[in-house]
C-alpha cells in the first residue's frame, strides 16, 4: 500500500515534467495540505503561482492555511467589488488583498475564485494550481486556461458533479462539453497527463471509509487514516428512551444510525421528517456529546455538527423547525469541503414518488455522507429500497459520452444496505 | 413540476377541463405568424413527406414529396419549401431601425420578426435536421441542388437553434407554449399531442384526440395505419395526385388545431416583458440576417469549445432572466415562490419614508415600510428584494417575524431628502417582494476561437467548403 507521504512526493516530482498533473482525493484525503505543500514547493523555485478555487470561502481557507503553514510566503488575494475580507485575513501577515493584479505588489502567489480570475488578462504565470476542480465547469477552465503554462489539478471526483439550469444535451459527447467538470475536459484532450490518487481518508472514521469507498469510489478504493478504537463518540447524560435519543445513542456506538420513519409519499418538506432532523439536532447538543480522537478529547458543540439535505427548501423547513441557530443547516452543494464531528442526514429520496436522476446523483449522497469525523445519522422514511427498484437509472445513453462510475442507483442501494443494520 | 402545477393538474383532472397556470401570454405571437407542420417518411430520420404551411388560416399551401425515397425529389420539395420560407423571412429585412449601443457601434434592428409555429417539440427537431441535411449542400459539384436550398437550410438552422435559446419566441412549438399556459388533467407525454392538449383547455378531454381517424398525429410522424393502408399502396402504384390528396387529409384537422392554438394564446393579454424578449429576438434576427448578408459560411455542425461555452453563458443568461421576468409579469407565476419562501405579498401596514441612515454627508435616506403576511417567509435578513410594482425599485429585507416583515428600501426613490412621490408604497396598499431580481452580470470574456488552450485541445481547424459536403452519407 502506497502511503500518502509517497503520492504528495511522486506529485511533486511529476510537476516539472508534465503540462498538467491530476490528483484525485477522497474525502478529507488532505487536498488542502497537498495543496499547501505545492505551493510551498512551486512558490521555492522562486517563480510566480497562481491558484484557482471555487468560493470565496475556499479561497479565504487556503490563504490562511499557506499563511499559517509558511509565513515567509508573500500572498496576494484578488476579490471582486463587492467582497469584505474576513478579519482572520486582515490579520494575517504578508497578505494583500485587492481587486486588481497591480494592487497586490508582486506576491509569490496570486489566488482567486475562478469566477474572479475569468476576468484577468494581460499576464500569464509559469504555474497554476486549481483546486476543486471537479466541481469546476470546464467553461470557467476555458476562460482562464490561457493564463497558466502548467498546471496541478487537485479535487475530489467522488462528489457533485457541475450543473447548468439549461439543457446541454446538444453538447453532450463533444470532448470539450461545457457542462463536463474542468478535469474531463482536460483529461479527454490530454489522456498522457498522470492521475494520482491520495489513498488515506484523515476525516472519516474507520466506520465510514470502507462504506463510502465501496459506494462511491469502486475502483479506486481508499481506507481510513485511523484505527477504530482511536476515534470515540460519548454521550455524557443519558437518553429518555426515545427513538430519537436511541438513533443518537447507535450513531455514538457504530459511528451510523438510520432513523426511519414509516413509509409515505411527502412534499419535498415533509414536515414529519423536518421535525426529526431539527429534534435530533437540539438532542445531540442537549446530551452533551464528547468526542475523543487522535486530536484529544473535545466537546461536541454547535460548530462541529452539521445537517444537510438535498434542497433550499428542505433547509430553509429545517432551519424553521428550531435548530439552534449555530448549527450549520445546508444542501448538499454548499457542505461540499467542508468537515464536522456530526452529521445529520435528511435522505434525498425520503418520501418521494419518484428517483429522478437528480436525486439519483450519486455525489448527492456521497457529500451528505463523508462530513462527519465520528457519526452520520440519516432521516428517512421507509421505502426508498422500493423506490430504487421502481426506478433504474433511465437515462438515454449518449454517444462519446464516457461511461461515468459509480452509478447513483448501485451507490445508494450500496449506502441503504449499510444503514439497514443501524436502523432505530 | 411545481406544487401549484400539480394542484392545477389534479383539479383538470376532477373538474374534466385545463386549469390556466398562468394570467398573461408569455411569448410573443406574431400578427403574421408562418405555421408550419411538417410530415416525415415513417422509417426515416429526415426524409421529408410534405408539408403545410402558410400565414393565413383560409389559404394554406401543401407540399409534397410524392416518392420520399428519391433524393432528387426531397431537394426538389426542399426547392418549393424555400420559395415559400425565404420570400415570408425576406419580408421583414426591409423595415430597420438604429440602435445605439454603449462601448459598441450602433447596428441595425428590423422592426419585426418572423415567427414560426410548429405542432410539437419533435416538429422543431425535425425541422433542425432538415435544416443540417440542407445547409451544407451546393449548387455546384456533385449532387447539385437548387441554390435556394442551402440558404434555406441556413434559416432552418437558425430557427431550430433559436427555439431552445430560453424566451424566445421565433420558432415556438404551440403545444409547449399551450402546457406554459394551462395545465390538463393528463402527462406532460401526453401534453404533447395538439389534438388532446387543445380538447382539455376548451372542451374537456375526449376519446377522439387519441383516434387517428379523427385526429390524425400533428406530425413529423404519420400515423402506421395510414402508412400501412393509404400511403404505401398509393406510392406503389405511383399515383401522385392520391398521395397529396391523402396527405391533405392528413394535415388539415392539424391545421385548423393550429390556428385554434392561436386564437387560445391570443385571447390572453400580453406579459409586460414579452416585448423586451421579442426586442432580442429581433436583434437576433437581424445579426443572422446580416451574416448571410455578409456570405459567412453555414453553421457549423458542432460547436467548437469556444462556440459552446459562449453559447451556454447566453443561454443561462436568458433562462435565468425569462425566469424573473415571468415571475414579475404575471401572479400566479409568482405564486410559485410565494409558497417556496422565496416571496411574500401582504399589505403594508407602517411605513417610515423619511428614515435614513449614517450622518453628515453620508447620509442616506432609506424608506423602511413593514409589510404583513400570511405567507412563509424563508428569506435572510440582508436579502436584496425587487417588487413587481415597482420594477426599478431595490430593497433588502431587514426583519422577519410573526408575519410581519420590515423591509428597507434601497434604490429607486429618488436623491432628495424625502422620496419621490409615489416611490415608497402606501399603508393599506397591497404588495409583493421577492428575492428575484433580473440583475444583469456581464459575463467574462472567452478567447478567440484560433486561441482555445491546450486543456481544451487547441485551436479548431478551419471549415473549408468543399466537395465531400455532398457526399455525406444519409440514411
Amino acid at each position: 500500500m502506497t502511503s500518502p507521504e509517497q503520492v504528495i512526493r511522486a506529485v511533486l516530482a511529476d510537476l516539472p515534467r508534465h503540462r498538467g498533473v491530476v490528483v484525485d482525493s477522497p474525502p478529507g484525503a488532505g487536498k488542502s495540505t497537498l495543496v499547501v505543500r505545492a505551493a510551498a514547493h512551486i512558490a521555492a523555485t522562486g517563480e510566480p503561482l497562481m491558484i484557482v478555487a471555487q468560493t470565496n470561502e475556499q479561497v479565504d481557507d487556503l490563504v490562511t492555511r499557506i499563511c499559517e503553514r509558511h509565513p515567509d510566503l508573500t500572498v496576494g488575494r484578488l476579490s471582486a467589488g463587492g467582497y469584505v475580507p474576513p478579519l482572520r485575513l486582515l490579520e494575517l501577515h504578508g497578505v494583500t488583498v485587492g481587486t486588481r493584479v497591480q494592487d497586490l505588489g508582486d506576491p509569490d502567489i496570486v489566488i482567486a475564485t475562478a469566477d474572479k480570475w475569468a476576468w484577468i488578462s494581460g499576464r500569464t504565470w509559469p504555474w497554476a494550481i486549481v483546486d476543486e476542480a471537479y466541481q469546476m465547469r470546464s467553461d470557467k477552465l476555458l476562460r482562464i486556461a490561457g493564463l497558466f503554462e502548467r498546471a496541478l489539478f487537485v479535487g475530489d471526483p467522488g462528489q457533485l458533479d457541475p450543473f447548468s439550469i439549461v439543457d446541454g444535451d446538444r453538447w453532450s459527447g463533444l470532448s470539450w462539453d461545457p457542462l463536463q467538470s474542468a478535469v474531463s475536459v482536460l483529461l479527454r484532450h490530454n489522456p498522457e497527463l498522470p492521475v494520482h490518487r491520495l489513498p488515506v481518508s484523515w476525516r472519516l472514521p474507520a466506520s465510514a471509509a470502507p462504506v463510502v469507498s465501496r459506494a462511491f469510489y469502486p475502483f479506486t478504493g481508499f481506507r481510513a487514516g485511523t484505527e477504530p478504537h482511536e476515534r470515540r463518540l460519548e454521550l455524557s447524560t443519558g437518553g429518555m428512551g426515545t427513538v430519537h435519543d436511541r438513533a443518537l445513542e447507535e450513531a455514538a456506538r457504530s459511528g451510523w444510525a438510520l432513523l426511519e420513519l414509516p413509509n409515505r409519499h411527502t412534499v419535498r418538506t415533509d414536515g414529519e421528517a423536518v421535525r426529526a432532523v431539527a429534534l435530533l439536532a437540539s438532542r445531540l447538543l442537549q446530551r452533551g456529546a464528547v468526542a475523543s480522537s487522535e486530536q484529544g478529547e473535545r466537546p461536541v458543540t454547535a460548530e462541529r455538527i452539521a445537517v444537510g439535505a438535498a434542497h433550499r427548501d428542505q433547509v430553509a423547513a429545517i432551519r424553521n423547525a428550531g435548530v439552534p441557530p449555530e448549527i450549520t443547516v445546508d444542501t448538499a452543494n454548499r457542505l461540499q469541503g467542508r468537515e464536522y464531528d456530526v452529521t445529520i442526514v435528511l435522505h434525498p429520496l425520503s418520501g418521494r414518488r419518484d428517483a429522478t436522476a437528480f436525486h439519483l446523483e450519486s455525489g448527492r449522497l456521497c457529500v451528505l455522507a463523508s462530513r462527519h469525523r465520528h457519526a452520520c445519522v440519516v432521516v428517512a422514511r421507509a421505502g426508498i429500497a422500493e423506490l430504487l427498484d421502481a426506478h433504474p437509472s433511465a437515462e438515454p445513453v449518449q454517444l462519446g459520452v464516457p461511461v461515468k462510475f459509480p452509478d447513483g442507483w448501485e451507490a445508494n442501494q450500496a449506502v441503504l444496505d449499510h444503514l439497514a443494520d443501524h436502523r432505530v | 413540476m411545481s406544487l401549484l402545477t400539480s394542484l392545477a393538474r389534479l383539479r383538470a383532472l376532477e373538474e374534466g377541463i385545463a386549469q390556466p397556470i398562468a394570467t398573461v401570454r408569455h411569448c410573443h405571437l406574431a400578427e403574421r405568424p408562418m405555421v408550419l407542420i411538417p410530415l416525415r417518411m415513417s422509417g426515416e430520420a429526415a426524409a421529408p413527406l410534405a408539408a403545410l404551411l402558410g400565414t393565413r388560416r383560409d389559404d394554406p399551401r401543401l407540399l409534397v414529396v410524392t416518392q420520399p425515397r428519391n433524393r432528387d425529389l426531397r431537394f426538389a420539395w426542399a426547392a418549393d419549401l424555400a420559395a415559400e420560407l425565404l420570400p415570408y423571412i425576406g419580408s421583414f429585412l426591409a423595415g430597420t431601425e438604429t440602435v445605439e449601443r454603449k462601448n459598441s457601434d450602433p447596428y441595425e434592428r428590423v422592426l419585426d420578426a418572423p415567427q414560426i409555429l410548429v405542432p410539437n417539440q419533435a416538429g422543431i427537431a425535425f425541422i433542425r435536421l432538415l435544416g443540417r441535411s440542407t445547409r451544407f449542400r451546393r449548387a455546384h459539384g456533385p449532387y447539385p441542388v437548387p441554390p435556394t436550398v442551402p440558404l434555406l437550410g441556413r434559416w432552418l438552422t437558425y430557427f431550430g437553434e433559436r427555439a431552445t435559446h430560453p424566451g424566445s419566441s421565433l420558432m415556438t412549438a404551440v403545444t409547449e407554449e399551450l402546457g406554459r399556459h394551462w395545465a390538463s388533467g393528463q402527462s406532460g407525454l401526453e401534453d404533447a399531442n395538439l389534438a388532446a392538449l387543445t380538447a382539455w383547455i376548451t372542451t374537456g378531454p375526449s376519446d377522439d384526440a387519441e383516434d387517428p381517424l379523427v385526429w390524425p398525429p400533428a406530425g413529423p410522424a404519420t400515423d402506421p395505419g395510414f402508412d400501412a393502408e393509404v400511403l404505401a399502396p398509393a406510392i406503389e402504384a405511383g399515383a401522385a395526385e392520391r398521395i397529396t390528396e391523402a396527405l391533405r387529409g392528413q394535415l388539415e384537422p392539424t391545421w385548423r388545431l393550429m390556428w385554434q392554438a392561436v386564437d387560445l394564446l391570443r385571447e390572453l393579454p400580453e406579459g409586460a416583458s414579452v416585448e423586451q424578449r421579442w426586442e432580442q429576438d429581433r436583434g437576433s434576427f437581424s445579426a443572422m440576417a446580416q451574416h448571410i448578408a455578409e456570405g459567412a459560411p453555414p453553421q457549423a455542425r458542432r460547436d467548437g469549445a469556444v462556440a459552446a461555452a459562449s453559447r451556454l453563458a447566453r443561454m443561462e443568461r436568458a433562462q435565468a432572466a425569462y425566469e424573473v421576468q415571468r415571475a414579475y409579469d404575471d401572479p400566479l407565476v409568482m405564486a410559485e415562490y410565494r409558497l417556496t419562501g422565496e416571496a411574500f405579498a401582504g399589505e403594508v401596514v407602517e411605513t417610515e419614508p423619511e428614515h435614513s441612515e449614517g450622518e453628515g454627508r453620508s447620509r442616506k435616506l432609506r424608506p423602511l415600510v413593514v409589510v404583513k403576511t400570511d405567507d412563509p417567509v424563508r428569506l435572510a435578513p440582508g436579502t436584496a428584494l425587487g417588487t413587481p410594482q415597482r420594477r426599478a425599485q431595490g430593497a433588502q429585507l431587514v426583519e422577519a417575524r410573526d408575519g410581519l416583515v420590515t423591509v428597507k428600501i434601497t434604490k429607486g426613490m429618488g436623491r432628495g431628502k424625502t422620496p419621490a412621490p409615489g416611490s415608497v408604497p402606501e399603508v393599506g396598499e397591497r404588495v409583493c417582494y421577492t428575492s428575484l431580481t433580473d440583475d444583469f452580470q456581464g459575463s467574462p470574456a472567452l478567447p478567440e476561437a484560433e486561441a482555445t488552450p491546450w486543456t481544451h485541445g487547441g485551436p479548431p481547424r478551419e471549415y473549408a467548403p468543399s466537395d465531400e459536403d455532398a457526399l455525406e452519407e444519409w440514411s
